[in-house]
């Protein structure tokens, strides 16, 4: 299993969960997360000041897949948020050992 | 405040809102129900300023200084609301002692001697309130100058020590009938609701603070975010709309002089507001809220000397001009590098300091034409006025600022005031008080 793990612009959101829907693949869990990369923050104006603003505000996705279903996960995920401008966001893929349904007490890929 | 109005106005020389005469007068006297409603109700808009202001202020600071910040308005409201009582409108509305420098009657020590007393149709208890909220916000306005770097206990002692040596001597020279200021020229000083005593004396002390203090650690080279500015908008709110209270109840009236200082309120705050997002969207791009309030604040403060005497298109310019030149005077703490954290000398002082002046010029006919009849000459021109105007600025601006840094020393030696690396890097919040603004996780919510 994996656990795909994507920073995006917060307003792609919905066109993230919709496609990662679209393939099957209809559950994530969010957190608003801020940072800075290559776009290096912005510029707010307070009372006529512009202040440069290092850490912006993203929205963090995780969902966690098959071996098999990660590849398309991140596709999906690729295209949905994706603008071509900079600050677009990253994705990674970590390896999850063990998977548990609290309800059930099912495991593996039957518990996601 | 208009006891200028009614005494000047009508009956020259009548027995003044602040002797002792009245006392004993009172009691015969029946009430105007239509100026004690009104009155009343200003009381009470003028108290809802104070929240409105803990609101404006509190959204502006860190979400660590939050309830800090909110607690320095707040505190006023009972500090100075005890301490105007005991001896704060003796001080301000008594006759003259120490050469006209403060008031003194011992009828109002404790409020003790006005319990029957009607003046001019309004019990003088509702003029002692009244009165006494415009010296609850006056300190608090200048918290704004000192957030996120004081103890509460310095800050307690700096406003009470503030209002009994600076607001009440100010208080006395231009709102007293027998203040020296309120007699200069051929009409007094005009000062409707408090651009001297009020806006121009806080935003003084704010600047002299914010130098002595010193800036916030890491200002300006971290960036301070406004926590809620949602917050900052609603306060803004409150303050436009307790401002009719302010300006229009401070007619002492309800009669056309309080319809003009409400009309005139009202067009300022407008045209500073429109002015200010026309310069951001000019200059910037995007008109932004906080740049709205400001601007709203910028037409009121310049509005407050000013209500009583200007016409609707004086009010439109007054409203205007304030906040082209708070704008800019906002600029002049990232030349100078002082942290007059929430602007209280760059829009109060600056605006209202501009209003007393400029009004000089905007002042309806029928005022000057009665001006001019009190003089020997029978004349008396708008530099007359100019120069009766910069007196009271002067003085205003005298007294502030010597008085804030001997005050600033005596709280600084004794009790602390500038609040240590460790408590400020925490805030305020958690260190003073021991609590938190907002709830980060609600771990037990169901």
């Amino acid at each position: 299993m994996k656990l795909i793990k994507a920073i995006i612009k917060p307003y792609k959101l919905n066109d993230v969960k919709e496609a990662l829907s679209s393939k099957d693949l209809a559950r994530m869990t969010i957190y608003e997360v801020k940072g800075f990369g290559r776009q290096k923050g912005h510029k707010e104006i307070y009372r006529g000041s512009e202040y440069q603003v290092d850490f912006i505000p993203k929205l963090a996705v995780e969902i966690v897949v098959t071996d098999d279903q990660a590849e398309t996960a991140m596709e999906a995920i690729r295209q949905a948020a994706h603008t071509d401008s900079i600050g677009d966001g990253k994705i990674f893929v970590i390896d999850v050992e063990q998977a548990m349904r609290i309800r059930t007490g099912e495991t593996g890929a039957d518990a996601l | 405040m208009l006891y200028k109005y009614k005494q000047k106005a009508v009956v020259a020389g009548m027995t003044l809102m602040a002797s002792a005469a009245w006392c004993a007068e009172g009691a015969s006297q029946t009430t105007d129900t239509g100026d004690t409603a009104w009155m009343l109700t200003s009381t009470a808009l003028v108290l809802l300023m104070v929240p409105g202001l803990a609101m404006f202020y509190g959204g502006l600071v860190r979400t660590k200084n939050v309830l800090g910040t909110m607690m320095h308005s707040f505190v006023a409201m009972a500090l100075i609301g005890v301490l105007w009582m005991v001896c704060g409108y003796a001080l301000c509305f008594g006759s003259n002692v120490l050469g006209g420098f403060i008031g003194w009657n011992s009828d109002y020590f404790m409020l003790r001697g006005i319990d029957e007393s009607i003046t001019n149709g309004v019990p003088e208890y509702v003029l002692a309130m009244f009165q006494g909220k415009f010296a609850i916000i006056t300190p608090a306005l200048i918290s704004g100058a000192l957030a996120e770097r004081v103890y509460f206990r310095g800050y307690c002692l700096f406003i009470a020590l503030w209002f009994l040596l600076i607001y009440c001597p100010l208080c006395h020279w231009i709102w007293a009938s027998d203040g020296w200021l309120f007699n200069a020229g051929a009409n007094g000083v005009i000062d409707l609701a408090g651009g001297t005593v009020i806006h121009v004396s806080a935003g003084t002390s704010a600047l002299v603070i914010a130098l002595l203090l010193g800036a916030r650690r890491g200002y300006p080279k971290t960036a301070i975010h406004p926590n809620n500015l949602v917050m900052t908008l609603m306060g803004a709110g409150l303050l436009w709309v307790g401002w009719f209270g302010f300006n229009a109840g401070s007619t002492v009236h309800s009669n056309l002089d309080t319809a003009r200082a409400l009309t005139m309120t009202q067009i300022s705050a407008a045209s500073g507001a429109l002015t200010w997002i026309v310069i951001e969207a000019v200059f910037f791009r995007k008109a932004t809220s906080l740049g709205f309030a400001s601007g709203v604040l910028a037409g009121l403060v310049v509005i407050t000397p000013a209500a009583g005497v200007v016409l609707p298109s004086g009010a439109l310019l007054l409203g205007a001009c304030s906040a082209c030149v708070c704008f800019y005077a906002l600029k002049l703490k990232d030349k100078f590098g002082y942290d007059d954290s929430l602007d209280c000398f760059g829009i109060h002082g600056v605006g209202s300091g501009l209003g007393v002046i400029l009004l000089s010029f905007f002042i309806r006919k029928s005022w000057m034409a009665s001006a001019a009849a009190n003089t020997d000459a029978g004349s008396w021109s708008a530099i007359n006025q100019f120069f009766v105007q910069l007196q009271g600025l002067g003085s205003t601006i005298a007294l502030a600022a010597i008085g804030t840094t001997i005050i600033y020393f005596i709280v600084e030696k004794t009790i602390g005031f500038r609040i240590d690396e460790e408590g400020e890097l925490a805030g305020l919040d958690y260190t003073l008080h021991g609590e938190h603004g907002y709830g980060m996780i609600n771990v037990d919510a169901s």
